[in-house]
């Protein structure tokens, strides 16, 4: 399989050539940036068009098909309407934490996409408590939501942030306790490693009931935590306008539309990780040309393919079901999801300690 | 070299936004209007602040996930050692969880969990 540190080696030594050590360093550091950039943005604006596209063909319409072959240029040609369009300066806003917001949200959506491990050997923060880090840095976003929402003072926002605060924090807790049962079979908090420890098969197959347990009650936790699907009502456009980003105009609410769009990517991934095998190929035991063949595949496609399919599921839900209200939302997640997070820790505990698991 | 990394991200992020900000700024019209400023409501003048007495029911909720944030934070070090320490990390830990599954349902039996 190929493994891309041979291209992060190849750049090193190339840039070592002609210039000192340290600055080979720093150019190093700046590329990554650069990279992590350009995939940040490319992603969002995949994401944007997949979503514009799916919903039309779930609602019998095409969907956007002017700019470009397909429509493919279409979210291009909105981010430049975005940028050019006016930045409002609103009369009664506090002003400081205004701006402040959309800084919040986009660090702890890059902090959290520069965890992720999309391939062999291309992954940017490798911690050893990876996945920790992953959760601690993501619901960081929660803050710039809150922030958004008090700072622009004006009723649809407040009334949309604390709604979207209830909800994400909340439905953090399914997301923790699902992931720690995972670490949990997994031994470690090492993104690569969970990876690497999923060679011989992926944990949704390896980890019996509770890893599907997992999967399920992950999926919903992560599909609350976007505020997407069912449960948008923090910016349920028929009463509240748009939540808590109702005042930002301009460049300000594309990166909030920017954040929430990568959120739901880094939910997916995080859900291909732990449950689908990160970028490991699939492997049927016993069938050794099968196995060869899917060998073959680069490791970012199969990153990349699994993620896809989860993706899709998210918004499958979205134009799926009808929107929830706030009591069903809180009851859903503090009257089964938790109980039932709590006794599959312990059920996937079992497993582990009784090795049971296959 | 991962805490380096971690500060490249970081100011990433802070570029990212800054970059798109400045550019946005330099592009983009500007004109004064004095309805521009006020809060997007309902298109009448809006009456009094947003910033006023607020459900109690958030709080609360935001209180029992304190809890059990606390918990997992307790808990992922126990999940990375749990092989090693088998059975006795088992009972351990239920005892643990047992405590905390009592305020759960302490909590559900008042009425905390009820969104009224």
């Amino acid at each position: 399989m190929f493994d891309f540190s041979v291209v992060t080696q190849w750049v090193d030594q190339f840039l070592r050539s002609f210039m000192p050590a340290e600055m080979a360093v720093l150019a190093e550091l700046i590329l990554i940036g650069l990279c992590l950039l350009s995939g940040y943005a490319l992603i969002a604006l995949a994401l944007i068009y997949a979503e514009r596209k799916i919903c039309a063909f779930f609602q019998c319409r095409i969907g956007p098909d002017r700019v470009g072959p397909f429509g493919l240029l279409q979210s291009f040609a909105d981010m430049i309407k975005m940028l050019i369009k006016e930045l409002i300066d609103i009369n009664h806003v506090d002003r400081f934490l205004f701006n402040l917001a959309p800084f919040v949200v986009i660090i702890a959506s890059v902090l959290a996409f520069g965890c992720i491990p999309f391939a062999k050997g291309l992954q940017v923060l490798d911690f050893n408590v990876g996945i920790f880090f992953l959760i601690a840095v993501s619901s960081i976003g929660i803050v710039g939501i809150l922030l958004a929402g008090w700072a622009s003072n004006n009723k649809y926002s407040l009334i949309g942030a604390m709604r979207s605060g209830a909800q994400m924090i909340s439905y953090e807790l399914s997301i923790g306790l699902s992931i720690l049962t995972m670490v949990v079979f997994a031994g470690t908090m090492q993104l690569s490693a969970i990876v690497e420890s999923q060679a011989g098969g992926w944990f949704i197959f390896r980890g019996h009931l509770p890893a599907v347990i997992a999967f399920v009650i992950y999926l919903v936790a992560g599909t609350a935590e976007t505020n997407r699907g069912p449960f948008d009502l923090p910016e349920a456009d028929s009463e509240l306008t748009a939540g808590y980003h109702t005042e930002y105009s301009g460049m300000h609410f594309g990166f909030f539309y920017l954040a929430e769009y990568l959120n739901m990517f880094i939910v997916a991934s995080v859900a291909t990780t732990l449950f689908l095998g990160g970028w490991m190929p699939l492997h049927m035991p016993g069938w050794e040309g099968f196995n060869r063949v899917m060998d073959h595949i680069p490791s970012i496609v199969w990153f990349f393919g699994k993620t896809a399919v989860v993706i899709f599921i998210i918004m499958w839900f979205k134009w799926t079901f009808p929107r929830l209200r706030i009591d069903q939302l809180l009851r859903l997640e503090w009257r089964y999801l938790l109980p039932l997070n709590l006794v599959n820790l312990l059920l996937m505990v079992v497993v582990v300690v009784f090795k049971l698991h296959f | 070299m991962n805490l380096t990394l971690f500060v490249v991200v970081l100011i990433t992020a802070v570029v990212l936004v800054v970059a798109a900000l400045g550019i946005a700024r330099l592009v983009s019209p500007r004109s004064y209007n004095k309805q521009k400023g006020e809060a997007y409501e309902c298109g009448i003048p809006t009456r009094g602040g947003a910033r006023m007495q607020f459900k109690a029911g958030y709080y609360l909720f935001a209180i029992l996930f304190l809890l059990f944030d606390v918990e997992t934070v307790f808990l992922f070090p126990w999940a990375v050692t749990i092989r090693d320490l088998g059975t006795g990390g088992l009972v351990s830990i239920l005892f643990f969880l047992l405590v905390l599954i009592l305020g759960l349902a302490y909590a559900w039996k008042k009425g905390a969990l009820e969104w009224k």
